[in-house]
């Protein structure tokens, strides 16, 4: 018997007399016997909770773990620091354990936090407006362009070569229906051409993608694109950004961005495999009615004193249905809260010194490991922020490098196998968390692992054009 | 309250970076034309200050763990600790989305079993973890089945709901490009077969029904609703909002559904964050399945786990990793904890509990259709209306005795609809307590409706003025950090 149930046989009994029934069955009698699950459902019986929580853990300890190896991986998602008192604050049961704040009498906390959120998210990319957040960062580049797709006549959207893969992939589900036709822009090395988003390219297309860093790491000429994208009826600019660079680098309402999106997570919550995270949208003043999620606001209550609320509900499916600006109702409170908070702790100093003392750090390591004969930046006039692209010798697998890392204790990246435009690769992150004696391990591993990857590549083959 | 950008002060630090004074040691390597020129002016506290802000404000919410929380159709269950525990192991909570395979095999073995449990719980072929919410799972749904039609080489363009649905099925109907059809409910409160029967034809894509329905019943010509669906080549998809109410009692799959969303917070307790993170996988019938989204973790024959990215007719990606993980370790731990039984109890005590309450109200309230109900009482507000009092005061009047309100103003069908969901949580004196509160607000709105249309009277703040909010936007701090 569940902890969680709280009714005794005594309580059923007398529930059952106040209901006018005699047996529980009887409030199933609407569900037709033929489907009935009779014989109970097919899985084991219930345990208690040292035994769930044993299993658990046992499942837990089969992974390896940026807790028990020190992790460069990237890619949208990264190993920052979360503060102790930020986990305190997320885990309260206030924050926890509520719904979405339909009640703003009894739910002040969560609509403050939020417009808190949406304010730290305005401020960081230098836009007018941001939502309540969204599912995650690529969801989020969705209905930024389905966002698009109405505020601008046409039938193409332009998307960078170097959008993070997945997001990409989230593009070609979620657009399916709109029947947009997604472009890809050309490359120009690990950069995207941004001189080819011409006048003659934009005609029929709502929407310009873009990423800042783009997916391999590379700063983007995202000035050059805000000057392409011009006019009143010009297609929309969307940038997808990392949101932890922007204390540090050019936002996106500084070149010219009409949406910012990004993932939320590198403000500081963990990584939890994925998810949850936390979409970031916002946007310039003119697409509040079109913006999709809830979005927060402060105005006052009957006695004249400040209150916080949901607003321009009007925009929401429960109240417009299949007009909605999105279909989405849930946001992601918890995570906006956790990236709040941790961005209160941190300040403007410590935002902008976490992203600064990352991109020395990476900097650094990318100097230290294309010192190793036959290891190169993969694009080496591009800039870039905390995370690079390397190239492996021709001979190296990257998966066999990251297997030797591993050994030593190190995720030491993501394998870019093939690099666009041919070759192999790494991609390599360095956070805040990073510090200096593990860049100098790391760099030592990293040599024997390319050194011995050469010795142990090399002879089969010298073995087979001998044989030859 | 003040925001945390009125009591900041510059100079102050809640946190340290590590190694930060060996700033600028080393270039960065960035040039200038993208770094940025106008800093962004974050707030700057102490940590003490902050974990006191944010306390504060946390005070000023309702949650689950001070008192009941009855809102109908969005379920506000007990979320056990357990659960967080087991979401918050480092082998879960530091596990990087895109380690290799090898690195993540008891992340995989875990929402493998996972998907295999639920696929028998709901008797359905197969299941997909990635949806981060219920109405991200419809919309998932829907795209499947419109490469479904697709590849059947038959154009199919409308999505049947009935008037009671939630606003997530005609929305997510219109970003699934297509179009919504409406059929009414009887007066039993159940799908008008008759008209259900004129609506469907060539065109019908897919119906969308929530079962138990939105208005707390058993859907009971289930099987006619099935068979007309079908009859018409059409799909028939369960909002599983609901599937609290009869987990343990019906498979789905054996009605049979095509297509089903869950929102893991209700039926698996999965904290709900102040409206999010939630979790909406999807479960499909074996014609189906191929369509679910990619990649897909699975088993190989050697007993290793693997993500199978090899699907062909998948939709393809919905999230960009594997979903909302850390609610699904949270969902899972309330599905091994309960075990097959206890998953029954949990439908049994909720519909025990929604029923007693019925019977407690339908004297003073005016009951939606009051015959046996499942999860969830809808009453309406129209005797209260009568004496000048609306559901929105009711709603706001039951915040000084405690409770959260219920669900208000839906389904859209009932006049002054109020909508109770006790959830199998609750003991019979809460139930009581509740009861009474209602019946003395009910008296309220006889002898003295101006306490109940003034109210609340002792909650953090005043009733909100909504209006004015949207009328005067003000959605994010716009003076510069510091005080005054």
């Amino acid at each position: 018997m569940s902890a969680f149930v709280q009714h005794t046989d005594a309580d059923r009994r007398a529930m059952l007399r106040t209901i006018g029934v005699s047996a529980l069955e009887e409030l199933f009698a609407d569900i037709p016997e033929s489907i009935r699950a009779k014989g109970g459902l097919p899985i084991e019986q219930g345990v208690t909770e040292p035994e769930t929580l044993g299993k658990l853990a046992k499942l837990a300890a089969k992974n390896v773990s940026a807790a028990s190896h020190v992790c460069f991986a990237g890619g949208g998602m990264y190993d920052v620091a979360v503060p102790a008192a930020t986990g305190a604050i997320a885990s309260r049961p206030e924050f926890s354990t509520s719904y979405t704040p339909y009640q703003a009498e009894v739910s002040q906390g969560t609509l403050q936090a939020i417009y808190e959120f949406q304010t730290i998210v305005a401020r960081l990319t230098a836009l007018d407006l941001s939502n309540a957040s969204m599912y995650d960062g690529g969801t989020a580049l969705a209905e930024a362009v389905i966002l698009a797709s109405g505020a601008r006549e046409g039938n193409r959207v332009l998307v960078t070569p170097h959008l993070n893969p997945h997001h990409r992939e989230i593009l070609n589900t979620m657009l399916e229906p709109t029947g947009l036709e997604i472009v890809e822009l050309p490359r120009s090395g690990l950069r995207t051409d941004v001189a080819a988003i011409t006048a003659d390219a934009q005609k029929g297309a709502v929407a310009v993608v873009l990423q800042q860093p783009n997916f391999y790491g590379a700063l983007e000429d995202m000035k050059a694109a805000g000057q392409a994208l011009q006019g009143a009826t010009k297609p929309l600019f969307i940038a997808s950004v990392d949101m932890s660079s922007l204390a540090m680098l050019e936002p996106p309402g500084a070149y010219g961005a009409d949406i910012a999106v990004g993932e939320a997570q590198p403000l500081g919550f963990p990584m939890s495999f994925g998810g949850p995270a936390a979409g970031v949208f916002a946007a310039k003043a003119e697409y509040l009615r079109r913006m999709p999620g809830r979005i927060a606001g402060m105005g006052k209550d009957v006695h004249g004193n400040r209150a916080f609320t949901l607003t321009f509900q009007t925009r929401e499916q429960h109240i417009r249905r299949s007009k909605a600006t999105s279909n989405i109702c849930t946001n992601q409170s918890l995570l906006a809260l956790m990236a709040t908070v941790t961005t209160a702790l941190l300040g403007e100093t410590g935002r902008r010194l976490a992203a600064k003392v990352s991109a020395e750090k990476a900097w650094s390591l990318s100097r230290r490991l294309t010192q190793i004969p036959g290891v190169e930046l993969a694009d080496p006039d591009a800039a870039f922020f905390r995370e690079f692209a390397i190239r492996l010798p021709r001979e190296v697998s990257p998966r066999a490098i990251l297997r030797k890392m591993r050994e030593r204790g190190f995720l030491a990246g993501i394998p870019l196998d093939p690099l666009p435009g041919g070759g192999r690769g790494l991609l390599i992150a360095v956070t805040e968390k990073r510090l200096w004696s593990e860049i100098e391990a790391y760099v030592t591993a990293f040599r024997a692992a390319v050194e011995a990857e050469r010795g142990g590549a090399r002879s089969p083959e010298t073995v087979s054009q001998a044989a030859r | 309250m003040d925001t945390i950008f009125e009591i900041c002060r510059p100079g102050r630090r809640g946190f340290r970076i590590p190694e930060e004074a060996t700033e600028g040691r080393e270039p960065h390597g960035i040039p200038n034309e993208f770094l940025r020129k106008k800093p962004a002016d974050l707030p700057e506290n102490a940590e003490l200050a902050v974990l006191r802000h944010y306390t504060r404000m946390s005070i000023l919410n309702h949650h689950i763990e001070r008192d009941m929380y009855p809102l109908g159709s969005c379920t506000m269950k007990y979320n056990p600790k357990m659960a967080e525990i087991a979401a918050a192991m480092p082998g879960f909570r530091d596990l990087h989305p895109w380690q290799s395979e090898e690195e993540i095999q008891g992340a995989l073995e875990l929402l493998v079993e996972f998907q295999e449990r639920l696929a028998k719980v709901l008797g359905m072929h197969a299941v997909s973890l990635q949806p981060a919410a219920g109405a991200h799972g419809e919309l998932t749904c829907l795209l499947m089945a419109r490469k479904y039609f697709a590849d059947r080489g038959e154009k199919r363009t409308k999505v049947i709901v009935p008037d009671s649905a939630h606003g997530t099925n005609p929305a997510s109907a219109t970003f699934g490009g297509f179009e919504t059809v409406e059929v009414p409910s009887n007066d039993r409160g159940e799908v008008d077969i008759d008209a259900l029967a004129k609506a469907v034809g060539p065109d019908s894509a897919v119906m969308m029904l929530t079962l138990p329905n939105t208005l707390g019943l058993f859907e009971s010509r289930i099987l006619d609703i099935a068979r007309i669906v079908h009859d018409a080549g059409a799909l028939l998809y369960m909002d599983g909002a609901n599937f609290n109410a009869i987990v343990g009692q019906v498979r789905p799959g054996d009605v049979p559904f095509d297509l089903l969303h869950l929102n893991l917070h209700k039926t698996f307790a999965t904290p709900h964050g102040g409206g999010g993170p939630g979790a909406g996988p999807i479960a499909a019938s074996a014609a189906l399945a191929p369509y679910l989204p990619a990649p897909m973790p699975s088993r190989s024959a050697n007993g290793t786990y693997f993500l199978d990215e090899a699907r062909p007719k998948s939709v393809g990606r919905v999230h960009s990793f594997l979903g909302n993980f850390g609610i699904l370790v949270r969902a899972y731990s309330y599905l091994l904890y309960h075990g097959a039984d206890g998953l029954r109890e949990i439908s049994e005590n909720a519909v025990l509990s929604a029923n007693y309450l019925r019977m407690k109200l339908h004297g003073e309230y005016e009951v939606a259709h009051d015959r046996i109900c499942m999860h969830e009482v809808v009453l309406s507000g129209r005797r209260q209306k009568a004496l000048g009092v609306r559901t929105m005061d009711i709603a706001k009047r039951l915040l000084d005795f405690g409770f959260h309100p219920p669900t208000v103003y839906f389904p859209l069908i009932v006049e002054e609809a109020i909508m109770i969901e006790p959830t199998e949580s609750e003991n019979i004196e809460t139930l009581d307590r509740f009861a009474d509160a209602m019946l003395e607000i009910a008296r309220e709105a006889r002898e003295n409706p101006q306490v109940v249309k003034n109210a609340p009277h002792t909650t953090p703040v005043g009733r909100v003025d909504e209006a004015g909010a949207a009328r005067n936007p003000n959605l994010c701090w716009s003076r510069a950090c510091g005080p005054g």
